[in-house]
């Protein structure tokens, strides 16, 4: 019988959810690496068994896990991220020249086809890939050093590589998304890259509509259309339809254009998920009302889904990395917030539950659909 | 033999419990007693210091014989007391935070 895992990434360790695809009985494990931060935990999209996590520690650094029996077991593989040549640097929050410092990763982004593969994207900004299991990161240096990098800048939470894309269509291009740089494509497997971000304006930066310098907090894309490409910026809900050439804003009737995470629904490429947040200085939802906005209509259009969801006094944050979809039928949607609930949706996300209530605060949620 | 007492995250990484007891060839040495256990323990490579500089991580300490020997050259002798199994060398994660 199929089911899903959802893998959750918080504060202290990582739990893994499980359900069959009634998806109303859960099974919860963890805490996986307790008292670790672990920031993201993905699966290879060809082999569900194949997961990778991103552990971490102010005090001991980064470790990269790897489980081969879908979260039983893990095994901790390569943790050596050295920036390709002298780093360089980028600037600081005051605008002064501050060395590449490698902090944390961010994001685990498990390659389409080969399980071997994955994608690891920095903080400070930058992207690495391994192709042997996560034992061994080679950072694809064309994307820091394209010409833009010595101006990029840290947003709050840090200068970190957050969104890594993989265009099922096109193995070549990828697109990589920074806070505070925005978007960057590759055409050639990563080898050169130029930033996409015409048609972005931020007023937090000297010039709104430069080439560099936005704040993107997330990107989505449909596999079966991946030219369009949607965006919660810092503030403003985007949307391209040439992958990333172009982008125009589909905040529309949203109660507030700021927020994190963003995603699509896997069976309707025009149907939309993001979880408005009521501002760049209050990150919680606006009027203390959890909501989730869903647009059928590829944006501008949204419709407030509240059923099962706190619609008092809730003052929880949904981090960027924290909502998933799995590809049943019909779609479940997942997200994690700040104050320990993971919600499940089993109905596209007309009705919520929690599936869990008290864990660490949550950085990232994934699931996979298993058969 | 010498005694290692790691910080509990470090513990849970190598999933071991209590001390670590560690053959140590030559002087012992901050840096012969790391090699030592990173040996032992490679998913510590990285946590206690630097994987390119080797240099101890900010927020990691060294006590032994209530001294605190986190400033210490790594390749200075550590006590007799630790070279000879009678008191563990102690890798202890800073206290920071509230």
């Amino acid at each position: 019988m199929s089911g899903v895992r959802v893998l959750v990434g918080t504060r202290k360790g990582a739990f893994v959810l499980t359900a069959d695809a009634k998806r109303d009985q859960w099974d919860v494990s963890g805490p996986h690496f307790a008292g670790w931060e672990i920031y993201h935990v993905k699966g290879s999209p060809v082999d569900p068994a194949r997961l990778y996590a991103s552990q971490c520690s102010g005090w001991f650094g980064q470790q990269i896990q790897r489980s081969d029996d879908g979260g039983k077991t893990w095994e901790a593989v390569g943790n050596q991220f050295s920036y390709d040549g002298v780093p360089g640097t980028h600037q600081w929050y005051d605008g002064t020249p501050h060395p590449w410092e490698f902090a944390r990763v961010w994001h685990l982004e498990p390659s389409l086809d080969d399980p071997e593969t994955v994608y690891a994207g920095v903080e400070d900004a930058a992207l690495f890939r391994s192709v042997d299991g996560g034992r061994q990161w080679e950072e694809l240096a064309g994307l820091r050093g394209h010409g833009s990098g010595s101006s990029w800048q840290p947003g709050a939470g840090g200068m970190c590589l957050h969104t890594i894309l993989l265009d099922p269509s096109n193995p070549g291009r990828m697109f990589a998304a920074i806070s505070a740089a925005g978007v960057f494509r590759t055409d050639d497997a990563g080898k050169s890259w130029r930033p996409v971000n015409h048609g972005l304006k931020s007023d937090g930066i000297p010039d709104p509509d430069a080439d560099v310098g936005h704040c993107v907090h997330r990107l989505a894309m449909h596999p079966s259309r991946p030219e369009v490409l949607y965006m919660q910026k810092h503030w403003d809900v985007m949307r391209s339809d040439d992958a990333g050439e172009s982008w125009h804003e589909v905040s529309g009737n949203l109660p507030s254009d700021f927020g994190f995470p963003i995603d699509v629904h896997p069976h309707e490429p025009d149907t939309i998920y993001v979880v408005p947040i009521k501002s760049d200085s209050e990150h919680y939802p606006p009027d203390g009302r959890l909501r989730v906005y869903r647009s059928r209509t590829g944006g501008d259009e949204w419709e407030a889904l509240t059923d099962g969801l706190p619609q008092r006094d809730c003052y929880v944050n949904v981090l960027r990395d924290a909502m998933a979809v799995d590809s049943l039928d019909s779609c479940g949607v997942y997200f994690g917030t700040t104050g320990g609930q993971v919600y499940a949706s089993a109905d596209a996300g007309d009705s919520w539950a929690p599936i869990v209530r008290d864990l660490p605060a949550v950085l990232s949620v994934e699931v996979q659909t298993l058969p | 033999m010498i005694r290692v007492v790691l910080p509990a995250h470090l513990r849970t990484l190598a999933r071991l419990d209590g001390e670590v007891e560690l053959s140590v060839d030559g002087e012992v040495t901050q840096r012969s007693v790391l090699d030592a256990l990173e040996a032992r323990y490679p998913m510590l490579r990285g946590t206690i210091r630097d994987r390119s500089s080797q240099e101890r991580r900010a927020f990691v300490r060294f006590f032994a014989c209530e001294q605190d020997l986190s400033q210490q050259p790594p390749d200075a002798p550590l006590p007799v007391l630790v070279a000879t199994g009678a008191e563990p060398f102690l890798i202890v994660g800073a206290m920071a935070g509230g």
